[in-house]
């Protein structure tokens, strides 16, 4: 497991930009300006996958996320702007903040106290054909998953049409 | 310092929450969304992070996070649908003002 000091650093710096535009898209008033945030936290998760040598699903993240939620996102907000309102809390912050803390609590024990066994073997080069070696090969492809993946987004794009549709 | 699997799971794990308390604490309705999709995003990093440090032969965390994104868009768009066409009759999308169903 070779990583070196590149790959450190790029860890904290992106580790950082990502946590603080998470903050961001919570806590700016501007529902826009959480919209840009939530675009460079996309753009940090690339990052990290690209350290973590995942090269196709960085690409995906930013084509996907990046190039079609978050342009879907910034249609909406545009759609449905009101900008006194803006991003206020709500009654329960309290209670949020203390189940979140908690929870994060006990994530990070349950992280730091188990014995993960971490494997020598380098990491793939080039994952786009492992990865679509395991989607269709005719044995132990994840052929029905893709095929299932397809028509749930044929019901998204028709549940989307008609729930948006003048009457 | 050697960033192993414990790093990638504390990120992951600080996202998520980050991402749940604004899920949990916000009023408008496509900020919660949006911490929805940073959620989503803390799963996949640990998905990502477990496959490339415990079997890094097999792809099979970077296949289920390729699904976790699918189904994230889908539900984006539908659940936008959804509070677009709330805007519309109602003209706000503060989940504490869209509380009846009918009044």
């Amino acid at each position: 497991m070779e990583t070196g000091a590149g790959v450190t650093i790029a860890f904290w710096i992106i580790a950082v930009v990502l946590i603080a535009s998470a903050l961001a898209v919570v806590f700016v008033r501007n529902v826009f300006r959480a919209a840009i945030a939530l675009i460079v936290a996309f753009l940090a998760v690339a990052g990290i996958y690209v350290t973590l040598r995942a090269d196709f699903l960085a690409a995906v993240q930013i084509l996907i996320y990046v190039g079609a939620v978050a342009v879907l996102l910034i249609f909406a907000i545009v759609l449905t702007r009101d900008v006194p309102q803006g991003n206020p809390a709500n009654q329960l912050r309290l209670s949020a903040f203390i189940l979140s803390g908690l929870f994060l609590a006990v994530l990070i024990v349950a992280v730091l106290s188990t014995n993960w066994q971490i494997s020598n073997e380098p990491a793939l080069e080039n994952t786009t054909g492992a990865i679509a070696t395991a989607l269709f090969d005719k044995n132990t492809g994840f052929i029905l998953p893709f095929e299932v993946a397809s028509v749930m987004l044929l019901a998204a794009i028709i549940g989307a049409i008609v729930l948006v549709r003048e009457k | 310092m050697h960033i192993g699997l414990n790093h990638f799971l504390v990120l992951a794990a600080v996202l998520f929450c980050i991402g749940l308390y604004g899920a949990l604490s916000r009023r408008n309705a496509i900020v919660i969304l949006m911490c929805i999709e940073i959620m989503l995003n803390a799963v996949n990093i640990t998905l990502v992070a477990f496959s490339r440090f415990v079997t890094p032969a097999l792809v099979t965390g970077h296949i289920f996070a390729i699904f976790v994104i699918t189904v994230a868009a889908a539900e984006a768009v539908v659940g936008l649908a959804i509070i677009i066409s709330i805007f519309r009759t109602r003209d706000t999308v503060d989940v504490e003002r869209i509380d009846m169903m009918k009044w």
